[in-house]
Formats: C-alpha cells, sequence, structure tokens
C-alpha cells in the first residue's frame, strides 16, 4: 500500500479570530448546549421517562468497572494441554523485566523435551509498571495480562507478591487483613 | 441612655449590611461552590459531586458547602516556620474586608415610604459609591501581596508578584471602561445612575455595549479566577495562598466568590439596570392600597429580589466563562490590558464625551 499523504490545513487566523470575542461566544455556545442538553437529560432520568443518559460517568466502586477489551491487567501464567506450566524458566521475561519485580528459580523438568521448568514464579505486582514486556518476551506465551483484575490493593506489600499457584489460578490469593 | 440617631435607623443600617454580607455574600459563596462544580460537571458530561449525604439525603450534592465549611473550620491552621506571622493573619482578612465593604456598597434597591419615613435600601449609601467600590476591589490586592510575602515562601512571593501584575493590567481598564458610562450618568453614585437608567428608560449595556464588553473582561480578571487566575493557577502553578491552610485558605476562596459577586453586582447596577423591572413602576406600586398597608414592603422585597437575580445571572455567565475559556499567558494578560482594552475603553470615552458634547 502507497503511503498516503493528508495534508493538514492549519486553521486560518482571521480577524474574527484574533478579535477573540467571536471564538468566546461560539465556545460558550458549545458549553451551552452541552449544559442545556444533559440538563434535560438528567431531568428526564429523574422524572423517571427513558432516555439517553446526561452524563458517561461510571460510578465505579458502586458500579462494576468497564475495562476495555485489550485492557493490560492482572498477569496470568498460562498450562499446557497437559495441565503443567507452559513457562520454561527461560527467564527472558525476569531479564527484561524493567521494574525487575519477577523472581524466578528453576529446576529440572520430568519431561526430557522440555528440561527445564519454574520451581518458583514470584511477580511483586506492588513493583510491576504493567509494561507489557514479559508478555511480549516469553518465547512460550506463558505469561498473559489479561486476568481482567484491576482490584489489587492489599494492605501490606507482602501480600502484593503473587507467586507461581496464584499465577496460574490454581489457589485463590487470600490477602491478610489488617 | 440615648443614642446619637434615632434607635431604628441603627437597627435597619446594621440590618441592611448584615443582610448584604450575610444573606447575599455568605450565602450565594457559598452556593456557588456547589453551582461550580455542578455546572461544570453537567457541561462536560460527568455527574459532580454528590457524595456528602446527610441520613443518606445527598440532595443534588447540596450538602457539600456544608462539608467543605466544616473540613476548613475544623482543619489545623498551619503557620510555617518562616511566616511572618501578624502579617499572615492578617492578610485573609484584608481581602475578605474589602470584598465585604464592596458587598455593603452596592444598590440592592431603591428608597422606599413605609410607616411615615423613607427607608434606603442601599447599605451604605454613599456619594461616591463606584470610586469606593472600585478603590476598595484594588486594595483587595495589598491582601494578596500581603499573603505572598509574610507566607516566607518564594512560590507564595511568585504568586503575589503575579497577582499584583495583573492588577497593574486589569486594574486602570476597569476604571476607565466605567468612565463614559458615569459621564453619561453624570452622577457617582450607584442609586442615582440606577435612577438615572430608570428615568430615562435605557439600560447601560444598550448605551455602552463596548465598555460592557471590557468591563465584564477585567472585572472577570479582578477575581481572579480562570481565564485569569494567574496569582492562583490552581492546576499546576502554585499561588500566594500556598501556605495557608483552614480558615485563613477558606477566606481566601471566599474573596474570590465575594469578588465575583460585586463585579456581577456592578455590571447589575450600572449595565443591567439595578433592581428595575421593565415595564414595573415601583413607585406606583408602592403607593398602592390594600394588602393591608404592605405594598410597600412587597416593593422593596421585589427590588431586593430583582437585583439579587440579576446577579445571579450574571454569576451563572461568569461561571460559564470560567469553565469554557483556556488561561491566558502572563505576557498575554498584559498585552490584552494594556494593548488593546485601554486603548479601547479610552477610545469609547472620547466617543462618548463627543457625542454627549454635540447632543446638547
Ligand atoms: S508488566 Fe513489565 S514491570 Fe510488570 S512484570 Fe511484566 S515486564 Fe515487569
Ligand atoms: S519468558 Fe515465559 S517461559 Fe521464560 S521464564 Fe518468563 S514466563 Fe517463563
Amino acid at each position: 500500500m502507497a503511503i498516503t499523504v493528508r495534508t493538514v490545513k492549519r486553521p486560518e487566523r482571521t480577524f474574527a479570530t484574533e478579535l477573540y470575542l467571536v471564538e468566546i461566544v461560539k465556545g460558550l455556545g458549545l458549553t451551552f448546549r452541552h449544559l442545556f442538553v444533559n440538563l434535560y437529560r438528567h431531568s428526564k432520568r429523574a422524572l423517571g421517562l427513558k432516555g439517553l443518559p446526561g452524563s458517561v460517568t461510571v460510578q465505579y466502586p458502586d458500579d462494576p468497572a468497564v475495562l476495555g477489551k485489550r485492557a493490560r491487567t492482572r498477569h496470568r501464567l498460562l498450562k499446557r494441554d497437559d495441565g503443567a506450566p507452559r513457562c520454561t524458566a527461560c527467564l527472558l521475561c525476569e531479564t527484561i523485566c524493567p521494574a525487575k519485580c519477577i523472581r524466578i528459580t528453576a529446576e529440572n523438568a520430568p519431561d526430557v523435551t522440555v528440561e527445564k521448568r519454574a520451581k518458583t514464579f514470584d511477580i511483586d505486582l506492588g513493583m510491576c509498571i504493567f509494561c507489557g514486556y514479559c508478555v511480549e518476551a516469553c518465547p512460550v506465551d506463558a505469561i498473559h495480562m489479561d486476568a481482567n483484575e484491576v482490584e489489587l490493593s492489599s494492605y501490606n506489600r507482602k501480600d502484593m507478591i503473587w507467586n507461581m499457584p496464584e499465577l496460574l489460578g490454581d489457589v485463590p490469593k487470600t490477602p491478610s487483613r489488617p | 441612655m440615648t443614642f446619637p440617631l434615632p434607635l431604628n435607623d441603627v437597627v435597619f443600617a446594621v440590618a441592611k449590611i448584615l443582610f448584604s454580607i450575610l444573606g447575599v455574600g455568605l450565602s450565594i459563596a457559598g452556593f456557588l461552590g456547589w453551582v461550580e462544580r455542578k455546572q461544570s460537571a453537567v457541561m462536560q458530561d460527568r455527574i459532580g459531586a454528590n457524595r456528602a449525604s446527610i441520613f443518606g439525603f445527598t440532595v443534588l450534592g447540596l450538602f457539600h458547602p456544608i462539608a467543605d465549611a466544616i473540613k476548613l473550620l475544623t482543619k489545623e491552621d498551619f503557620v510555617p516556620k518562616g511566616a511572618r506571622k501578624p502579617l499572615h493573619g492578617l492578610a485573609p482578612i484584608i481581602s475578605l474586608g474589602c470584598g465585604m465593604f464592596c458587598l455593603a456598597a452596592l444598590p440592592y434597591g431603591g428608597v422606599v415610604d413605609y410607616a411615615g419615613r423613607a427607608w434606603d435600601l442601599t447599605p451604605i449609601a454613599l456619594p461616591m459609591g463606584v470610586p469606593l467600590v472600585l478603590a476598595a476591589l484594588a486594595f483587595g490586592v495589598h491582601g494578596i501581596v500581603m499573603a505572598g510575602y509574610a507566607s516566607g515562601s518564594n512560590y507564595g512571593l511568585l504568586g503575589a508578584m503575579r497577582g499584583a501584575a495583573q492588577m497593574i493590567a486589569y486594574e486602570v481598564c476597569l476604571a476607565s471602561a466605567l468612565a463614559g458610562l458615569l459621564f453619561v450618568y453624570g452622577t457617582l453614585d450607584f442609586t442615582e445612575a440606577v435612577r438615572w437608567q430608570v428615568s430615562h428608560g435605557v439600560w447601560g449595556i444598550f448605551l455602552q455595549p463596548l465598555a460592557f464588553i471590557i468591563f465584564l473582561t477585567a472585572g472577570t480578571a479582578v477575581t481572579k479566577r480562570v481565564p485569569f487566575d494567574l496569582p492562583e493557577g490552581e492546576s499546576e502553578i502554585v499561588g500566594y495562598h500556598v501556605e495557608y491552610s483552614g480558615m485563613k485558605f477558606g477566606m481566601f476562596m471566599m474573596t474570590d466568590f465575594f469578588e465575583s459577586i460585586v463585579i456581577c453586582g456592578v455590571i447589575t447596577a450600572l449595565f443591567l439596570g439595578g433592581w428595575s423591572i421593565p415595564f414595573v413602576d415601583f413607585p406606583s406600586l408602592a403607593g398602592r392600597s390594600g394588602l393591608w398597608g404592605l405594598w410597600p414592603v412587597a416593593a422593596g422585597a421585589l427590588m431586593v429580589g430583582s437585583s439579587v437575580g440579576k446577579i445571579l445571572l450574571m454569576l451563572f455567565l461568569l461561571m460559564q466563562v470560567r469553565w469554557t475559556l483556556p488561561r491566558f499567558r502572563f505576557d498575554q494578560v498584559l498585552d490584552l490590558g494594556w494593548k488593546h482594552l485601554l486603548p479601547l475603553a479610552l477610545i469609547n470615552f472620547l466617543v462618548t464625551v463627543w457625542v454627549v458634547y454635540l447632543w446638547r
């Protein structure tokens, strides 16, 4: 495909824009329109009638959070068909991680074709910057950031560290209470 | 015990001043905090503050000003180590006091005859009302500069300097925009100016539309709100009140709102016909019989209601402007003031003088 060049026309500085007053009136027109349209919608809803909502606000803790389809959230370790973790403990993710928050210890795998596997796999989400480099680096597609979980906060730093069973989803994360 | 003045005069004067400061000033200022949040939220497709509740009732977030007030009153009043203590405490008082004086000097209504005497509904009626209000508004900047200097912080001082420079930029335009109008009215008294508009049947805004725009622009600068919020710079830099907390900070906040009310009050009195309502003749309304002889009181209440209503409408417009425009840069404010508004105001004045001269 040929590169298409689109010339963006610079806004011209005419006398009207230099005067500034016309632009102020235009801007006020826009904001007033939003104000009155939204007021109309709000009052319509308050009267119990159907209609468009007057605001786009999501009342998050009361209503569930709306995540995008491609939202990058908490990590998840994937398994092979036979149920063993896919991770081969190649340490590529640990190496690339800019926040240095992945700790992996390796051990021999019983399966000779795999050779190596992770004994422990800890991610300190308190340090993670959610850059997604670990997902990009993994050669065997063992780590994803699609757990769709954003409520990760805890009462102490130790609880921010997720270990391998938790990341695999075998054991639920039970944070300690204060 | 004898009073030098009749007792009911004193009581009435105190009542008027209390009404202007508490009834108009404080209540509208508190209300404005809510209006500011809700209006900006609605026009930006948001909901706005809606969490403060009493027994589960939120009433559109109307309790937020109360929550704000409680928070500001109970917060620690922190004075930093390097601050010059007396000045640090005095600065917000000066700012707020100037605002309060201006509020009390606005005309809320004319004179009504009731119970055998004339009641002047203007709290502080002065023959030099307009220049005095302008002077008091300008004097409010002393509070800002004092606050910046006394807080012993470079950031505060920077904010104060910006405030002073902005004052220099708009203060001249503010007065000179009014010059032509006052020349036409032939008075410096708010009440007289309103009477002139009533008796000639035309509001100042139609006589001097240019002066109205200039005064509105310069007036927005007085209130130190966006688009002229250089002294405060809420969004990124820190202003003159960076070292203030608790109610002292609250007083500065309130000064902003008070000054907005004052500017809108001056606009109402000089440009929008003050308390007058088109096609309503107040003297004849007050002179009617019936209603147990309370017609003069009703007329007075209508006058006050009309002027406060006009002030509220102007505040609504100013609020909308505040949430529509981006901030001016420092040099742009000075440019606007000195290179554009001031020459325009002076030309406006000269033309007015010539027209009036040729007319007579
Ligand atoms: S998302 Fe980035 S910071 Fe977080 S673990 Fe992966 S590589 Fe490290
Ligand atoms: S890059 Fe993939 S395979 Fe390698 S250690 Fe990380 S998760 Fe395991």
